[in-house]
This record gives structure tokens, sequence and C-alpha cells, in this order.
């Protein structure tokens, strides 16, 4: 069993919650993700550890609630508990001193990148963070993300809140103007990172992306999680979550992340706890 | 002399076309009668060479013996004292390759039923509650909490240790509740043994992924005075063929693990979802080939085919899953090799295309290599493929345990007496020691491997 601390609503739909799992926080790197699972029928889904606190011995997490399990989760309340955690999974962000980091985040996404974003921070790297989302309502993080970048560029599709427009404008008119960027690392909606990398290939600037595959046991045991990176099968838990966006076959991911719309469907609509 | 009955007492089964449309068991087991029917016909010789069949050296004359008096309270103590799991053993061990191999009945006739009669033992025995040993000896950690894992802690525990199985899924088990199906082994016994195992003393503990939650190195720091590793090989392979990327691709873990840890057979009611499909083609022919086909049939599939490259003959899985198989309605095509699958335009499977193979040149052991008949393509029209064609060792463990030696397929180097790895303090048995195996060699091994770390305790 693992407690929740603190629960907090940041954005329609999205929640973070804070979780005792003194095992995990004493061993989590930028990165890396656990498996929870909220009850016996319960399905086992990944999410990234936002971030952590060793003294306390705890974890965070930021969730968008899509479906079943993330909805049921997101009625979870300070001092409830979730029955299972497993992690840390996946293999660290490669974190290094590279000169500039340009560090861009997509609606929940962001979250993920927070501790990634940190770390780079504080290897000495210049880190400038882009974050976007689909109105100021979905603009999550930004105070905490604002404190540990050296430039923080905020935009939303509806122009609400920052600049207009989605999140890969602003680092398309850093390459334009020849800003100097050593890396990019982009979290977020697989067709945020698929734009991301297509910008970055053509002008050479190395770019990591975080990929978001159906998982189930999250040990290398069952291959749900394989995706295309070079033309060579990975699996994500294992392998990843990070790989190269320039080599990701990010159309197969997005076509493997539709193998049970019907399903989620019913599932959804089975769960009276769901519908508030 | 009385007459012995050249011929097992049969066990009955659930009717073919009943049992293809449920999970219940398909081999409803002995009654009473039967079972003491069927240890009549054992000659309880002096010398049984049964014995020296079981990788755990069961007394199998003894318990025998308690069964024809109608004692099965005493049968399952018999057997207990060197199989921790015999509810498991008495359904799933390949009994003809193993004791019933060896039975001296097997000559002339047909060897006495030995698995089913400890499948008995362990169905209508009473446990009397298993003692913990002695005195707090030192810390073992156990890495997996499958069937060598499972028997190692429970023998050490029995002697006196403080043992504690960290274990990745949130369920202990290991293949045994995540890949071998409820028809074939309930679940329910599988949490019995666990349960007993527990009372022991043994500290179970779920969600632990070593290599990442704790490093062997951290064990060892925790004070674990020895470590044993049954982390079990479950790294799936693929074909590298064309195609294996499409939704309704499916390697045999994932398939099982959802259907069997997970329930998704009884999906809504559990979360995790299965596509069921009409046509199916499941690729392999081991146990786990068997197990995959014939869940898919049970999810309501109309047409299931099994293809296997070899023929019938050189099938790995046990004879008597074979027969369940066809019998329940499976297509068996042997001598075919699965070159491509193919895309239905929108990214999900619309068909498997195969060759036809004949046997060619053929090694000591008799097995024959199949080699693809020139233009005999052919395509099978399917909508969902399931590769079953074996697993890896999964290199986490020997990734982040810098001394720890491995094999060139990546499986942990141990001593075959000891279960002895190349870093100190370090045992390692089961499937991560030999590759995919049985259940109870698993266990045989980890049972080895308790005498060789009592003894290198003591020692120390
Ligand atoms: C490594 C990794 C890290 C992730 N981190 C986060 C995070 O920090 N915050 C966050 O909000 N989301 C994260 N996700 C996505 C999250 O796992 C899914 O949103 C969640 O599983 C949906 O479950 P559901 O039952 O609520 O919805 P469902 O209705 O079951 O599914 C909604 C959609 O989520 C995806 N999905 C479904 N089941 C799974 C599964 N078992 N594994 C992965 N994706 C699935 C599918 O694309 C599906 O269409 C992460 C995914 C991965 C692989
Ligand atoms: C579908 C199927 C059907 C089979 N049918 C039969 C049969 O009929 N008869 C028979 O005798 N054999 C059968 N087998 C083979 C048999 O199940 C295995 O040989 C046996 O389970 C091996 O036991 P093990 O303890 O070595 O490993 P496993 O049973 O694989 O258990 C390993 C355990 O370790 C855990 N683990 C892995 N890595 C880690 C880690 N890093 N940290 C913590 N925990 C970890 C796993 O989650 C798992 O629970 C079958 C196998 C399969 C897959
Ligand atoms: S454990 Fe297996 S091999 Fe040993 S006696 Fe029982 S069925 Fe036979
Ligand atoms: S060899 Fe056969 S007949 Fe002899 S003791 Fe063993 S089971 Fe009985
Ligand atoms: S989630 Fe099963 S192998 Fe990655």
């Amino acid at each position: 069993m693992y407690k929740i601390v603190t629960r907090r609503e940041l954005a329609p739909n999205v929640k973070f919650i804070e979780v005792e799992a003194k095992d995990i926080a004493a061993k989590v790197q930028p990165g890396q993700f656990v498996i929870l699972r909220l009850d016996e029928p319960g399905e086992r889904i990944p999410l990234t550890v936002a971030d952590f606190n060793r003294s306390k011995g705890t974890i965070s997490i930021i969730f968008q609630e899509v479906g079943k399990t993330t909805k049921q989760l997101g009625l979870l309340q300070a001092g409830e508990n979730i029955t299972n955690i497993v992690g840390p999974l996946g293999q660290p962000t490669h974190i290094e001193k590279v000169g500039t980091v340009v560090c861009v985040g997509g609606g929940v996404g962001t979250a993920s990148m927070y501790p990634i974003t940190r770390a780079f921070k504080e290897t000495g790297n210049k880190v400038i963070t882009i974050i976007g989302g689909r109105s100021q309502d979905y603009i999550i993080w930004e105070k905490e993300i604002g404190v540990i970048s050296d430039t923080l560029i905020v935009t939303t599709d509806d122009g609400s809140y920052g600049e207009k427009g989605l999140a890969t404008k602003p680092l398309e008119e850093m390459i334009r103007k020849k800003e100097k960027i050593d890396l990019v690392i982009a979290i977020g909606p697989v067709i945020m990172m698929k734009a991301v990398s297509h910008l970055t290939k053509s002008c050479g600037i190395k770019t990591i992306v975080s990929l978001n595959p159906i998982m189930l046991d999250g040990t290398g045991m069952c291959g749900v999680c394989r995706v295309e990176v070079n033309n060579e099968t990975r699996f994500a838990c294992f392998h990843g979550p990070d790989f190269d966006g320039h080599l990701v076959n990010f159309d197969l991911l997005m076509h493997r992340l539709k193998t049970y719309p019907e399903e989620e469907k019913i599932s959804l609509e089975k769960c009276e706890h769901c519908r508030k | 002399m009385t007459q012995i009955n050249p011929q097992q007492t049969p066990m009955s089964k659930q009717e073919p076309q009943v049992r293809a449309k449920n999970f219940n068991e398909v081999g409803l087991g002995y009654t009473r009668e039967e079972a003491i029917a069927e240890a009549k016909r054992c000659l309880k010789c002096k010398k049984a060479l049964c014995v020296s069949g079981c990788p755990v050296n069961i007394d199998i004359p003894i318990f025998i013996a308690a069964i024809m008096e109608g004692d099965f309270n005493k049968a399952l103590q018999i057997i207990k004292a060197k199989n921790s799991l015999p509810g498991v053993c008495g359904r799933v061990c390949p009994q003809e390759d193993q004791c019933e191999k060896k039975c001296i009945l097997g000559v002339k006739n047909e060897p006495v039923s030995i698995g089913r009669l400890e499948r008995a033992a362990a169905d209508f025995g009473q446990d009397n509650a298993p003692v913990r040993g002695q005195g707090d000896k030192e810390k073992v950690a156990v890495v997996g909490a499958g069937p060598a894992g499972l028997t190692i802690a429970g023998d050490l525990a029995r002697i006196g240790y403080q043992v504690t199985v960290f274990e990745a899924l949130h369920k202990p088990g290991g293949v045994l509740v995540y890949g071998i199906p409820e028809f074939r082994l309930p679940k329910a016994i599988v949490e019995q043994e666990v349960e007993s195992i527990k009372k022991l003393g043994v500290d179970l503990r779920v969600d632990q992924l070593i290599g990442r939650t704790f490093t062997i190195e951290d064990l060892q720091k925790d004070g674990y005075k020895a470590v044993f590793i049954a982390s079990g090989a479950g790294f799936p392979k693929f074909m590298n063929i064309p195609g294996e990327n499409l939704n309704g691709v499916y390697s045999a873990n994932e398939f099982l693990t959802r259907v069997n840890l997970m329930k998704a057979y009884l999906f809504p009611g559990y979360d995790t979802p299965i596509k069921k499909a009409r046509k199916v083609a499941v690729i392999g022919g081991g146990n786990v080939a068997m197990d995959s086909a014939r869940t898919a049939l049970r999810l309501g599939a109309e047409k299931v085919f099994n293809i296997y490259r070899r023929s019938r003959k050189e099938m790995p899985a046990r004879a008597e899953e074979i027969e369940n198989a066809i019998e329940e309605g499976i297509q068996m095509e042997f001598l075919v090799n699965p070159i491509r699958i193919l895309d239905d335009g929108q990214g999900w499977v619309k068909g498997l295309e195969c060759l036809r193979m004949e046997l060619g040149a053929c090694d000591e052991s008799g097995r024959c290599r199949p080699v693809p008949i020139k233009g005999s393509e052919f395509i099978l029209d399917v909508e969902q493929v399931i590769i079953a064609i074996g697993t890896a060792a999964n290199p986490l463990i020997s990734t982040t345990t810098p001394d720890l030696k491995i094999n060139k397929w990546g499986y942990i180097e141990a001593e075959e007496a000891t279960g002895q790895t190349s870093k100190a303090g370090v045992f390692a048995g089961g499937d991560i020691v030999t590759g995919s195996a049985t259940v109870i060699s698993a266990m045989g091994a980890a049972r080895k491997s308790a005498e060789a770390i009592a003894e290198y305790l003591k020692n120390k």
C-alpha cells in the first residue's frame, strides 16, 4: 500500500499527487517512471515520476485523466492508498554538460520533463524551456519550471496566454535565427515529439524524446511496449523510454497506441464512480 | 500375487466441446476411490527407479502406499518434505518424461500415474501447519517468486533462515500465475501453495524489481548474507519478419499475461483489455504455444491454427496437452514456417504468409532440420498472430551486477551442483540459468542451492 500524502488539481482533468514510496524515492533518477495498479480488477498503467523527495521518501506524479484508470486515480484523496506501485522503471535520462539545452514540454509532458530540466540545469547547462498547452488552463508547472530555467517561453494554441501557437514555434524561430542549441529534449503528445524531431533533424540538432507506448509489466517480459528505432524493435520500458527522436518511427507508435479504443470506451462507460 | 491392471486408471476431463468455451480446469482429477485404485497398481519397489526420475526425489512408493491406505494427509506430508508445490507439479510436470518414464511398470504396461496421484494427495490431503526452523539464522534474499524462488524460500525458512523474496510483479508465482492458464492450473491452487510458504515466515515482497528498486549489491549491503537469483527467462523473442509490429500481433507472454495475471478474459469486470479475434495463428510448438492457442479458442475464436516448422514428433509440448488441443479443435499446421505478416492497409493484421517445409538432415538426437520447399508460399487468413517461439534472458540483473558472469546467451553461469555464481554469496537457479525448462527442474535446482547456501553460511 502506498499512501497519497498530497493531492491537488492543476488544470481541468490534470492532477498532482505526492505518494509515500520510500524505496522508489531513494533510487529514482530523472526520466524514470513507475507502474501502478489501483485494485484487484485494475489495470497496470505507467506514469512518470515528476518529482521526488529522497529525505521524505515520497514521489510525485502528475497525470491527465483520459480513461478509466486515470479517472479512478483522480478520485483518490490525500490519506487514501494506491495498492501497487513498482519502480523506478526504464533507463534514466542521460544527463551531461553539453552547453545549451532546449526542453520542450507539451501538456502533462511538462511534468515529466521537470526533473530532467532540473538535472540539466544543475549540471551547468544553459536551459531554455518551452512549455505549451491548449489554453491558459492547460499550462501546468509554470512557476516550478521557470525557477530552474534560464529562459522560459510559454505558448498556447489559442493565444489565451503566452505566445500563440504550438510549442514548436519558438524553437523554429531559434533555429531560424541560428541560435546555438546543443541538445533538444521533447516530451509530450506523440505528434508534438514528431514535429520537434522533424524540425531538428534538418539542422542536425540532437533530440531526445520520451516514448509512451502501451505497457503491461514494465520489466521487459511482455513486449507490448515495442517501438521502432532506427528500424530495429526496442522495448520502451527496458531500453527506453528515452530515444533519439531522429530515429523513432512515430507513426507506428501512434498507431499502436490505438489498439484498444472500443475496449477503453466500454471500460469508461461501465465505471460508475468515474462519472461524477 | 493379484493381477495388476495393465492400464492407468483414467482421469475424467471436461468434454472437449464444453471446455473449449470456458476457463475451468480441463482435468477433473481422481476421486479418492480412483486414487486408491491407481495407488494399488504400484509395486512399492525396493529400488524405486521412479524416484531417480523426479528432479526433487520425492519418496514416491511411500506416498503412494499412504494413498493406498486412504491416508491422503500422510501422503501430502511425505511429498511436502521434498516438494513445496505438489498441487502445481501434479498438474503440470511432464511426468511422462520424468518419474513415470522410469517406472518399472512402464516397461511392459502403462506406468503408475504418479502425477495424478500427487495431485490427489494435494487435493484431498490436509496440510498440518508447516513449521519454521528454530533460531534466527542469517538473512537471505531471493529474487523472483516463481517455482525456483518459492521453493528455496520454503526450504531455507524451514531450517531457520530469515528469507525475503523480492518479486517484480504484483503477485507471486512467476510463470505459474502469468503464463500457465487457469484451465490447466487454477490460480487458487498457486495461491494456496504460496500461502503455505508464507506461513513458514517467509517475507514475500511484491512490486520490487531487482536491478532497479534495489541492485544485488544493495541487497548485500543491506545485510543479506546470501542472494539467490531466480528471475526466470522472460524476455520474449520475435522472429524479425515483416509485419511483426502490426496491431493484432502479440508475444505469447503478452497474450497470456493479459489473460492470466490481469484476467482479461473477465473484461470488463477486470480493466485490462484483450482483442478477441475470429481467426488466430499461433506460432511455436511448445507448451507456451499450446496454452496460447487454447486460450485464443476460449476467448471465442472460430478458428485457431498452430503453426510449427517441424513435425508433431519434434514438438516440445507435453503429449497430453497436444492431444487436448487437437480434441478442442486447434488446427495443427506442421512443417510450416511463417515469413511475413500481412497488413490490412490500416495497420492491422490481415493474414500470415507461410512457407511449407520438409525435414532434411537429422542430428544425433534424431531432431531433423526443416528446410523450405521452394515456391510453396501460401497465405493463412487470420486477423491475430501470437508468437510463441521462446524467450531469452532478461539482461536487467546481469547489466546492473558488474561481476556476475553470464554465458553467450545471457543466462547466468552457475555451478550445477550448488548454483554458485561467479560472485561471492550469490547463487542462481531455474530458467535464468538453464533457459526455459520446466517447473520441476527449476525447483530441483533451487533445492540443491538451498543446501549449498546453508553450507556456505555455516562455514562463513
Ligand atoms: C513511460 C510512460 C510514462 C507516462 N507518464 C505519464 C504521466 O506522467 N502522466 C500522464 O498523464 N500520462 C502518462 N503516461 C500515459 C498513461 O500511462 C496513460 O494515459 C494511461 O495508461 C491511460 O490509462 P486509462 O485507463 O486512464 O485510459 P485508457 O482509456 O485505458 O487509455 C487512454 C489512452 O492511453 C493509452 N494507454 C492505455 N493503456 C495504457 C497502458 N497500459 N500503458 C500506456 N498507455 C496506455 C492509450 O493510448 C489509450 O488510448 C505515460 C505512459 C508511459 C508509457
Ligand atoms: C505458458 C507457459 C507454459 C508452461 N508450461 C509448463 C508445463 O506445463 N510444465 C512445466 O514443467 N513447465 C512449463 N513451463 C515452464 C515453466 O513454467 C518454467 O520453466 C518455470 O516457471 C521456471 O521457473 P523459475 O522460477 O526459474 O522462473 P519463473 O517462473 O519465470 O519466475 C521468475 C519470477 O521472477 C520475477 N522476476 C524476474 N525478474 C525479476 C527481477 N529483476 N526482480 C524481481 N523479480 C523478478 C518474475 O516476475 C517471476 O515472477 C511453461 C512456461 C510457460 C511460459
Ligand atoms: S514432482 Fe514431478 S517428477 Fe517429481 S514425482 Fe511429482 S510429477 Fe513426478
Ligand atoms: S517404479 Fe513404479 S511401481 Fe515401482 S515404486 Fe515407482 S511408481 Fe511404484
Ligand atoms: S511493458 Fe512489457 S516489455 Fe515493456
